[in-house]
């Protein structure tokens, strides 16, 4: 630690920051523009300014920018000196030139850190009195809307865009006063992650076109803290509703997961909760249709399925809470809960968990991915099945450059000469998939099929091995160098990453991961391994340690069961359509709670209507293995109801039992724990419902919250009283207590004077650290670190050695292709993603399409093969789609994309063949 | 007088070619440079007192021992000569660029070997189109000669120089501003430290030395630093290229020894056009602060000039007659200056956009009283250490000082809100 004086006080500081970041982690006021605790100091604002004394008797000092400066011991400065509270007013002014000064239909207003900032400097009268700058806004696609003449020449979108997150259609054009942040061009941005700019910009030039359709100002608000339910990774949200429909996200820091950003899917993904289709009553099958009942009527119906079914299961969710899942196990009995997977993903999902379990390399947290200096990504596309984890080790390829910085003296935080040092210069990054991927630029790619991959996998496993006794002999052949190169640099690296997941249905894949996180970490204990896991909670319905689908069809053909509860899942995306269809067309009855009418919706006799996550509590499990709750942001209309609370009143209705007493969450939770133990930590993902602050529940609206007494008078101009929460110490309200809850209770970042996003700084226990008290979340899995040496599980690699023949001329092997926007079955809903979804295609590499004399665009019609050769899909299925040409994709495989909404593709792998329609 | 920058530059508007140069005795310092080590160069540029002639007056030798040296020294390192010469009212590379290019080549040579640097730019202002073809020609013929390239005349040393034409930004001529545009970034400056000596071009050590300042260094390694020092009437070393523009009877450009007064360069421009009273300067170009009648015999060297509240800048002068309006040349300058500011400080973006419209209405006729004051106020908010580079500490120079000695002019535009020197 070190003393710093403000003001003539002492404080205890980290040496390892700047004057601005020490500052504001001690609470204290300083205005800036340009740095940005994910971004660093460039000093080109000049909003930070400060006077630095050289000693005690120094009186006149001079002014400095805090943001460049670096805490040293005893240094002397003063926030409050007439001179840099004169020149940062002065800044302001600078700054607001040209500025509209359109606050009220700015969709920044109330939320704005330039307003802030203005306010906190006390300028207030400009005295620049001719034309300001104009310029034209660019259409930048769905999600970012763009207004230039807001704009206070900042740099930090070009900065966050560019060299954060490695995309280059965004830059700063021309100079002087005219600086201009857009593209060449009107178009879509091009990023995955350009939803950030709207909290990184600090006014209102990038602002959120999905929120914009249905505006609503921070303070008018209803908040709760959630988590992102459109990929495994359970990053922290915010979201806000009005009127019973969710308005927008926005980032919720954790510091272990998210930090600052987001992915587009899972901050513009919402609006499928606020469709026209969702399903708000109950709906009976009745001749042919579908005809609404009472949840009164629901519930008996419900009932009298229950007591006459002979014999019932139920069938969980990836996408569903611990839980709801649990209440159903609960409602149906242990035995009779099936997973909502198929058997092969299911298999896979299993070994990976196993794998994480067993260890002994760890899985990291996102923001341990980020301090992974070198890493191997096996058949995974992130981008597009786990994007925040790309853009993780997007920033862990900067570890290495960043430590020629160390050694010259450079602090991480000292942006432009971290840069100046680094320049081009990445770590080492390996990523072996079938096609390419968005981190191709910064990566050294290996491209084959998911045998080949695995393979590569299992010899840089085998490398990494035999340079622990001998060094590496550099090989002539490619492919040999590569594996060398690739266990060389994870070897020699401080902290290795080795990535995989489930995406290519490789078992052989997830096992050649695992060896090599095994190699690793024999010498290296802060080798990590990470999974990617398709849905917000993959792992915790695997925790449960439920049978696989076909299990389930299994039952019902012996007859054992009659009746199915479906869980808030479509069975036709998660298994083979023949599956689905022998669990949901063979049972007698099937009931289904979801939100959104599905293939599996349309079959069931009873459908009941569940509240998305917006509208629920409950907890997921990331793919890290952290349980993380998410609070229900409001409550919807009646009759929809979370899931677990539908099934709890059911409980009730027929008097089964336990779950017949739940009256809240924590009742769900307490007997989730002691039936299944593995559980245990979760209950510390969050305080429970009796939590108080200064004996008051939390206010999920802000205290500016406006038309509380008005806002329903066109329905009854008696002010409703406000529902009660019974599951959270969240109250919806905008009275109770105001301050700094625990992280997992945090509705909204907000403090006096800090009413932007940026208000994040006061809820830390240090700049970009963790959140006070600690970063929401509770890990439920951490390996035994390495004492005895073991062997992992070895199966695959043999099997895989002895390959099959190749396949006769014309059969490919199809893989399938991921899209962020696209192959997640919610996003795809919402309006503005949609927009984005790609039309189903076939993909070919281009001399693959030559020597089939094909062509970019030409319909070709893929036929899926149903014998040999090798591979056994059933399908049978025939497709005529466009063609693609894909340069990346690997010579001899077909790509399909994966989970369209409208279009359903094999299972993949499968051999196909492929040829000219008609 | 000796005058080694200039004396061989043909008369006829020609470049000395290689040949004449020769003959003249070029290339000999190079010729003796390979045989000193590393070191000896830079002690001798040293003792010479050989000062930065780009407007900073950094002493030269001492920025070069800055440099890593040795084995261990990080690779590739670069030299670059500063051809950019933007700054209004300066004119002086051109003519060493133009007349010279093998003098020049020579200095980067030696530099070079001096910094153990293999790679060089010269970073050329893009209107400089003579300048660059005859550099072009000229590294030719020395690459020919094997003067450049690899293992130069037999020795281990190697050196390839580049030509960059610059896209044409004032701000490309700053050093930092320089490297990022050469490196094919926006041409924002970079904060010191690290200075460029240690992490510039591509994070590699670079040197960044003006035109004239390069083309020193041979006459300073062929004759010995007592010689260069002696060259000159004070303590810093050589001669200098002094000009002069502005309503006088024969503008234009001499070689003197450093610290010639202003008096006498005036009067070898032939003084003030008839009828014409001088009432002020800018000694060294458009950023540097305004001097009067009573400093004509101020000695024009770093030092001197400084004393008096002005800059010795870049050596040339631009004289202010009393039949120009001085709040409309200050105009002007601020208008470039706002112009070409690179928009990446606050104050520097924001100030000089509002002190250029500020001076374009005084000068319209339709100032207020207040404007004086905002002008004052910019001149402190863009104070070196508030901004980022010293574009806009230097932009501020001609205003505060004619505001200072030219207020009554500024009072007069307000009161008879015209500018008087308009009919
Ligand atoms: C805005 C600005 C423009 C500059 N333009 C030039 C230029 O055109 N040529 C030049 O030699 N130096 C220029 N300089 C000075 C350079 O930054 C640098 O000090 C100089 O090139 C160093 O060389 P020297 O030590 O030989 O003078 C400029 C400085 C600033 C702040
Ligand atoms: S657009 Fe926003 S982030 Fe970008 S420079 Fe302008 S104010 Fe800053
Ligand atoms: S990376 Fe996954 S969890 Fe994170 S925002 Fe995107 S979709 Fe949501
Ligand atoms: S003072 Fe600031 S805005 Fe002006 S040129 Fe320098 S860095 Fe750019
Ligand atoms: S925040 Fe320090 S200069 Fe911008």
């Amino acid at each position: 630690m070190a003393t710093i004086v403000v003001d003539n006080q002492p404080y205890q500081v980290h040496p390892d920051q700047s004057l601005l970041a020490a500052c504001l982690g001690l609470g204290l006021d300083l205005p800036y523009f340009c740095w940005h605790p994910a971004l660093g100091s460039v000093g080109a604002c000049r909003q930070c300014a400060v006077k630095q004394f050289r000693d005690e008797k120094d009186t006149r000092g001079r002014l400095v920018m805090a943001c460049m400066t670096p805490v040293a011991e005893g240094i002397r400065i003063s926030i409050d000196h007439p001179e840099a509270v004169e020149f940062r007013a002065g800044i302001i002014e600078g700054l607001m030139q040209s500025h509209p000064h359109d606050c009220p239909v700015c969709d920044e207003g109330g939320e704005c850190h330039l307003q802030d900032m203005t306010v906190m400097t006390g300028h207030a009268y400009r005295r620049y009195e001719f034309a300001k700058r104009t310029f034209r806004n660019q259409d930048l696609g769905p999600f970012v809307a763009h207004e230039m003449n807001r704009c206070i020449q900042c740099y930090r979108c070009v900065r966050y865009y560019r060299e954060y997150a490695g995309e280059y259609d965004l830059n700063a054009f021309s100079l002087r006063n005219q600086v201009y942040f857009g593209r060449s061009e009107d178009g879509v941005l091009e990023s995955e992650f350009a939803g950030n700019l709207v909290e990184i910009c600090p006014t209102g030039v990038f602002t959120d076109k999905t929120l914009k359709r249905h505006y609503t100002r921070k303070w008018d608000l209803q908040m709760a803290p959630s988590v992102c339910v459109h990929c495994g990774l359970g990053c922290n949200i915010t979201v806000g509703e009005r009127y019973g429909t969710i308005r927008r996200i926005v980032n919720r820091y954790n510091g272990d997961v998210n930090g600052y950003f987001l992915c587009d899917r899972g901050r513009f993904g919402y609006e499928f909760v606020n469709r026209p289709e969702r399903i708000r009553r109950p709906l009976l099958a009745r001749d042919g249709a579908l005809v609404p009942l009472t949840a009164e009527e629901a519930l008996k119906r419900l009932g009298m399925l229950l007591a006459s079914a002979s014999g019932m299961i139920g069938i969980g969710s990836p996408r569903a809470s611990l839980e709801a899942n649990f209440a159903l196990r609960k409602l149906v009995g242990a035995g009779h809960f099936f997973a909502g997977v198929g058997e092969r993903e299911h298999r896979l999902v299993g070994l990976g968990l196993e794998i994480l379990r067993k260890g002994p390399a760890r899985t990291p947290s996102l923001a341990e991915i980020e301090k992974c200096d070198a890493a191997l990504v096996l058949g995974e596309d992130l981008t597009n099945v786990a994007p925040r984890m790309a853009l993780a080790l997007r920033q862990g390829t900067r570890q290495q450059p960043m430590e020629l910085a160390r050694q010259k003296g450079i602090a991480d935080w000292q942006d432009d000469h971290v840069r100046e040092v680094a320049q081009d210069e990445r770590g080492p990054l390996v990523i072996a998939t079938p096609n390419q991927t968005r981190l191709d630029s910064i990566a050294t790619t290996f491209r084959g099929s998911p045998d080949d991959l695995a393979l590569f996998g299992f010899a840089v496993a085998r490398a990494i091995e035999r340079s622990s006794q001998a060094p590496l002999e550099d090989s002539a052949r490619h492919e040999q160098a590569l594996i060398n190169e690739t266990a060389r640099a994870l070897a020699s690296a401080k902290r290795p990453l080795v990535v995989a997941g489930i995406s290519l249905a490789s078992e052989s894949m997830l096992q050649a991961a695992a060896k090599v996180a095994w190699a690793l970490a024999k010498s290296n204990p802060q080798s990590a391994i990470s999974l990617a896991t398709p849905e917000a909670n993959t792992l915790g319905l695997a925790m449960m340690e439920a049978p696989a689908l076909e299990s389930a069809a299994q039952t019902i053909r012996e007859g054992s069961a009659d009746t199915v509860i479906v869980l808030e899942n479509n069975l036709y995306r998660r298994a083979d359509s023949r599956l689905a269809d022998d669990v949901l067309k063979r049972a007698k009855h099937v009931v289904v709670l979801d939100f959104l009418p599905s293939e599996t919706t349309a079959v069931a006799e009873l459908v009941l209507p569940a509240g998305t996550f917006g509208e629920s509590d409950g907890t997921f499990v990331n793919n890290e293995g952290r349980a993380q709750r998410f609070l229900q942001a409001f409550v919807p209309e009646e009759p929809v109801l979370e899931s677990w609370r539908w099934l709890a009143r059911a409980m009730a209705a027929s008097d089964r039992g336990e779950g017949a007493a739940w009256k809240n969450l924590d009742d769900v939770l307490g007997a989730m724990v002691s039936a299944l133990p593995v559980f245990g930590p979760v209950r510390d993902a969050a305080p429970d419902s009796g939590y108080r602050m200064a004996g008051a529940k939390i206010p999920r609206e802000p205290h500016r919250y406006s038309g509380r007494t008005a806002m329903l008078a066109n329905i009854n101009v008696n002010e409703p009283k406000p529902p009660d929460d019974p599951d959270s110490p969240l109250a919806f309200s905008m009275e109770g207590a105001p301050k700094e809850p625990p992280g997992a209770l945090i509705p909204f970042f907000w403090s006096p004077g800090w009413n932007s996003i940026q208000a994040t700084n006061k809820f830390q226990s240090e700049i970009a650290g963790p959140l006070k008290g600690g970063n929401p979340g509770a890990r439920l899995i951490e390996p035994p670190s390495l004492t005895v040496p073991r062997q992992p599980a070895d199966t695959g690699e043999t099997t895989l050695l002895l390959r099959g023949p190749e396949p006769p001329a014309g059969v490919c092997l199809a893989v399938p292709l991921y899209h962020i926007f696209g192959s997640e079955e919610l996003s795809s809903w919402a309006p503005a993603v949609r927009e984005l979804v790609p039309k189903p295609y076939v993909a070919l590499n281009p001399e693959d399409a030559q020597a089939l004399g094909l062509a970019e665009g030409q319909i070709v019609r893929v036929a899926v093969a149903t014998s040999s050769p090798p591979g056994q899909s059933k399908d049978g299925k025939e497709f005529s789609l466009a063609l693609k040409l894909a340069s990346g994709l690997a010579s001899g495989l077909v790509g399909l994309p994966a989970g369209l909404p409208d279009f359903r593709e094999p299972t993949m792998p499968a051999w196909v063949t492929i040829s000219k329609a008609s | 007088m000796e005058l080694p920058l200039t004396k061989d530059i043909p008369a006829d508007g020609e470049m000395l070619d290689l040949a004449a140069y020769e003959k003249a005795g070029g290339y000999e310092a190079l010729r003796k440079g390979l045989t000193l080590a590393p070191k000896e160069i830079t002690e001798t540029v040293k003792l010479s007192n050989l000062r930065g002639r780009g407007g900073a007056g950094f002493p030269t030798g001492m920025k070069w021992s800055f440099v890593p040296m040795g084995p261990s020294a990080p690779r590739p390192k670069y030299l670059v000569a500063n051809a950019d010469e933007m700054e209004p009212g300066t004119f002086k590379d051109r003519l060493l660029l133009e007349g010279n290019p093998h003098q020049l080549i020579e200095g980067m040579a030696l530099a070079a070997f001096a910094l153990e640097a293999e790679v060089a730019y010269i970073f050329i202002r893009g209107e400089y189109v003579v300048a660059a073809e005859r550099l072009e020609r000229a590294i030719a013929e020395a690459a020919a000669k094997n003067y450049l390239g690899t293992n130069i005349l037999g020795s281990d040393r190697c050196l390839q120089v580049y030509i960059h034409r610059s896209a044409g930004r004032y701000m490309c001529g700053e050093e930092t501003g320089l490297l990022n545009a050469l490196e094919g970034k926006r041409a924002n400056p970079r904060s010191k430290p690290p200075f460029p000596q240690v992490s510039g071009l591509w994070g590699k050590p670079t040197i960044v030395q003006n035109v004239e300042t390069l083309s020193n260094v041979p006459h300073i390694i062929k004759n010995g630093p007592e010689w260069f020092k002696s060259l000159s009437r004070t303590a810093d070393g050589g001669t200098k290229l002094y000009g002069v523009s502005g309503k006088v009877k024969r503008p234009g450009l001499w070689e003197l020894p450093l610290g010639a007064t202003a008096r006498e360069i005036l009067e070898l421009a032939g003084g003030m056009r008839d009828g014409l009273k001088m009432r002020g300067f800018l000694p060294g170009g458009a950023s540097t602060d305004f001097l009067v009648e009573e400093h004509l015999d101020v000695k024009l060297d770093f030092n001197e000039v400084q004393k008096v509240g002005s800059r010795l800048g870049t050596g040339t002068m631009i004289v202010l007659d009393d039949q120009t309006c001085p709040v409309g040349m200050v105009w002007n300058l601020e208008r470039f200056f706002a112009q070409e500011s690179c928009g990446w400080c606050t104050p520097c973006w924001s100030g000089l956009s509002w002190a250029a419209r500020l001076l374009g209405a005084i000068e319209e006729g339709k100032g207020e009283p207040a404007y004086l004051d905002q002008l004052v106020y910019i001149t402190r908010f863009v104070a070196p250490g508030n901004t980022y580079c010293a574009l806009a500490p230097g932009a501020a120079e001609p205003l505060q000082s004619a505001l200072k000695y030219f207020r009554e002019d500024f009072e007069l535009h307000l009161s008879e809100k015209r500018c008087p020197w308009r009919q």
